[in-house]
């Protein structure tokens, strides 16, 4: 664990024990099952929109595939009558495709990443207004999936499934981001993508395949929001979700520059988003002022970090300085 | 254009600018010694000398950005030790430099009075826009120039970007103007009317400073040539003596100096290993290149700059697509697609620009080293470590890197250390071809020679070596065979019997060798 990261596990540990001091419901088992629910939902999204950052792109149609897939998923098992375990990797081959597209319109045909998206933002919502003629997506009264429902929105001991699904996706991602020659490679495009390319690197395949793996696990996030609420309005079903995957990316320690930014600083950084959330919740802040207060934290943390960078950089430059007089006074 | 007869200029008025005496040292070196030159009122001035003779330094002083050690400048009349650069700009000396500092996003006229816009009344400031036009074009038609002073500079050829900056120089009332290579990447014909500009320049009264390695148009242009050598006055010809051949005399002067050669080739060229039939690069498309390398062979690529070498090496390393053309390696077809396709059949760059291309910084030596072979040192598609620190650690014995540890980031070694990285992250795979753009530039001499023995172990070993160098001593000192560039084409191939600065220099403007 960095630095950075024993940070802003601190930061979360302090912010919850107020938290707690003041509203002791935050630490009531029901809260923090809830609380950690959300974690899992939100987690699986800010991983795959932390791949796309870690190369230097951006991903913001997030939210509105959360929308779109939502409503074809619930649409396909419950309108449609496809089985679950045909349409849940149905629902991931599509978000495989439209980060496919993505990431092709970016390294082929040169498109900035974030008008491409940006453009898939507005694409995906109005698709999902139309695809339900601006109706809610829901399930007719009684119908149940017993296993599917276990799965998404049950709970182990205690746990919600959301959240231990997040931990397993995290450590496999960790190791691919950390471990693997293709989070090697992620590193070295989004630090300097001219230099990797001058290694022989094929970087168009590998930022495709950063597109492709966001587009992945935003469809299975859309799956488990779709379960969780269980009836979607896709006018607003998922709205600024890619905003909390990108404050989640940056509160952990990503640069939108990319090349830089660590798993375990992504998953800190949901966490904190919505410990946040929830303090809005209990210590009776308006819910109006929920995103203020967000912004407000978020701004802060990154600000502490870039002052703690140029107050070590101005440190190590006076030290060399000194030992640099020391030296000369020696001779 | 129409000039007035340049010969009724007087050269018998008072000096613009006069140095005398001008001497700078750079830590073990000396920049410049002892140097002196007027400069008279609509002169113009060719200004030549090899790469490090002293000419950069010299406009450094000119531009207020270095003080001379010891010496006088006077401008117009009055004595200076040294200028600001303030005071450079105050008594009209423009530069017009190399590379151009225009914006491309805004309209010639705005570029011409960037910073000092004429506003219209009222507490708003907002430009005046149709006076800062009126104000542009008697500029633009003293350059000659043929576009309007609305045309946004993006749109305009680099001859004409470099009309704008004459046109910026002439805006602050210019009395000398300094041309710093303007010609090093245009085109003939644009060549032209640039030389036509300066002497538009002189038949105003400017004078005119006018740096240039195409020595043919310092002969067109100059009423005097001042030839640098090692920082010393090699030597000045008034206008009946200008001419090519005095030039180069006065630019080597002497014998090849002894240095640090790379040792001679252990073994005779081998079979062609790479060869390229027609391929054309971005910078020249009408100018097909033809070249083999041997196996065995360090064969250096010389040239201006700008006359397409690194287009050249960039079309090889699979970077950018040839327009037409094909390649062949050992014989066989090749097709490349891309940097990984030339990584894969065994054809590594070195490129140009170290810190932007070569490297990534911000890794470290080890990961540096791995990354173009790193499923070599991976296990499952996961990443060893040791396999890293392995490689990285037996490169670094062999090149002698100089670092605390494979695990220091590159970006804090030294030039030469860097360069050893890149070298190190090819060596540890299998060169067939290795090709090197400017492989000792910014690095000490003892890097440099260290680096000279690299190529030489990697072609006695059966790499075929392409080095692009502008050093010519290096050209000359390391090469088994010399190709000359001249504006996009193979202009000759030298032996090694025929090997000398003044043949190469000759093939690099475009002339027959002796």
């Amino acid at each position: 664990m960095s630095k950075k990261d024993l940070g802003l596990l601190i930061l979360i540990l302090v912010v919850g024990a107020v938290v707690a001091i003041i509203n002791p419901r935050f630490l009531l088992p029901i809260n923090l099952a809830n609380t950690s629910n959300l974690i899992g939902l939100f987690g699986i999204l800010s991983i795959g929109q932390a791949f796309v950052i870690i190369t230097g792109g951006i991903e913001l149609s997030v939210g509105s595939v959360v929308a779109l897939l939502g409503v074809l998923f619930i649409d396909f098992i419950a309108t449609r009558g496809m089985a679950w375990p045909v349409a849940l990797p149905l629902i991931l081959v599509l978000g495989g495709i439209i980060g496919l597209a993505h990431g092709w319109l970016i390294t082929r045909l040169k498109l900035q990443p974030f008008v491409v998206t940006l453009c898939g933002l507005l694409i995906y919502r109005g698709v999902a207004r139309f695809y339900t003629a601006d109706g809610t997506a829901g399930f007719a009264f009684g119908q149940n999936f017993p296993e599917l429902e276990f799965l998404t929105a049950g709970r182990s001991w205690g746990v919600p499934n959301s959240f231990i699904a997040l931990i397993v996706i995290a450590v496999v991602m960790w190791v691919v981001l950390h471990r693997s020659v293709f989070g090697r490679y992620l590193y070295a495009i989004g630090k300097n993508e001219e230099a990797a390319k001058y290694s022989g690197i094929r970087t168009g395949r590998i930022v495709m395949a950063a597109y492709v793996i966001c587009g992945v696990l935003t469809a299975l996030s859309a799956i488990y929001f779709a379960m969780y609420t269980r009836s979607i309005s896709p006018a607003s079903h998922g709205q600024f979700y890619e905003l909390y995957a990108i404050a989640a990316a940056v509160l952990g320690g990503f640069s939108l520059r990319g090349g830089e930014g660590s798993l375990i600083g992504v998953l800190l950084g949901t966490v904190l988003l919505q410990e946040l959330q929830n303090l809005v919740n209990l210590l009776g802040i308006p819910s109006s002022l929920n995103f203020a207060v967000m912004g407000g934290v978020i701004l802060i943390g990154v600000l502490v970090d870039q002052q703690w960078g140029v107050f070590r950089a101005r440190r190590r430059m006076l030290e060399a300085t000194r030992k640099g007089v020391a030296g000369a006074a020696a001779e | 254009m129409n000039y007035s007869d340049p010969s009724i200029v007087a050269s018998t008025a008072a000096p613009f600018l006069s140095l005398d005496g001008v001497r700078k040292t750079y830590p073990g070196v000396v920049a410049l010694d002892g140097f002196s030159i007027e400069v008279r009122p609509g002169e113009v001035i060719g200004l030549v000398g090899e790469n490090g003779a002293g000419k950069s330094t010299l406009m450094k002083i000119l531009g207020g950005v270095t003080r001379p050690d010891t010496g006088t400048i006077t401008v117009d009349g009055v004595a200076h030790d040294s200028l600001t650069v303030e005071a450079s700009i105050g008594s009209g000396i423009a530069f017009v430099h190399q590379e151009l500092n225009l914006f491309e996003n805004l309209d010639v006229a705005a570029n011409i009075f960037f910073g000092r816009e004429p506003l219209r009344a009222g507490p708003f400031r907002l430009v005046d826009r149709a006076r800062l036009r009126a104000l542009a074009a008697p500029l633009l038609k003293r350059v000659g120039a043929n576009f309007s002073a609305d045309t946004p500079v993006s749109a305009l050829s680099l001859a004409q970007q470099q009309m704008v900056e004459i046109a910026k120089a002439l805006s602050i009332e210019a009395r000398l103007v300094i041309l710093d290579e303007p010609t090093s990447s245009l085109p003939i014909a644009e060549t032209d009317k640039l030389l036509g500009v300066i002497k538009a320049l002189k038949a105003d009264g400017i004078s005119v400073i006018f740096i240039s390695h195409r020595l043919h148009e310092v002969e067109r242009v100059a009423d005097r040539v001042v030839v640098l050598r090692d920082g010393m006055l090699a030597g000045t010809l008034p206008k009946s003596a200008i001419n090519h051949d005095q030039m180069v005399k006065l630019m080597i002067g002497r014998m090849l100096k002894e240095r640090e050669k790379a040792a001679e080739s252990a073994r005779p060229p081998g079979s062609v290993a790479l060869s390229v039939k027609a391929i054309r690069t971005a910078a020249y498309p009408d100018r097909p290149v033809d070249l083999d390398v041997r196996h065995g062979e360090i064969l250096g690529l010389a040239g201006l700059v700008g006359s397409g070498r690194t287009e050249l090496a960039r079309v090889l390393f699979g970077i950018d697509k040839s327009f037409g053309g094909s390649f062949q390696l050992d014989g066989k077809d090749l097709v490349l697609g891309s940097a990984a396709d030339a990584v894969a059949n065994g054809i590594f760059l070195v490129p140009e620009d170290r810190k932007l291309t070569g490297i990534l910084l911000d890794l470290s030596i080890a990961q540096n080293i791995s990354l173009p072979n790193l499923p070599a040192h991976s296990r499952r598609s996961l990443v060893s470590a040791s396999a890293e620190a392995a490689t990285a650690e037996k490169q670094k014995t062999d090149l002698g890197i100089r670092a605390p540890s494979v695990q220091t980031r590159t970006g804090t070694l030294s030039g030469g250390n860097q360069q050893k990285v890149v070298l190190a992250k090819w060596l540890a795979m299998k060169p067939k071809v290795m090709i090197l753009d400017e492989p000792t530039r910014g690095i000490d001499i003892g890097a440099k020679a260290e680096i000279y023995g690299l190529m030489r172990a990697l072609a006695d070993a059966g790499v075929a070596v392409l080095m692009i160098s502008s050093d010519m001593e290096e050209v000359i000192g390391v090469s088994d065979r010399i190709a000359v560039m001249h504006e996009g084409q193979i202009s000759g191939i030298l032996d090694k019997d025929r090997f000398s600065q003044e043949n190469v220099l000759l093939l690099a403007v475009g002339k027959q060798p002796k």
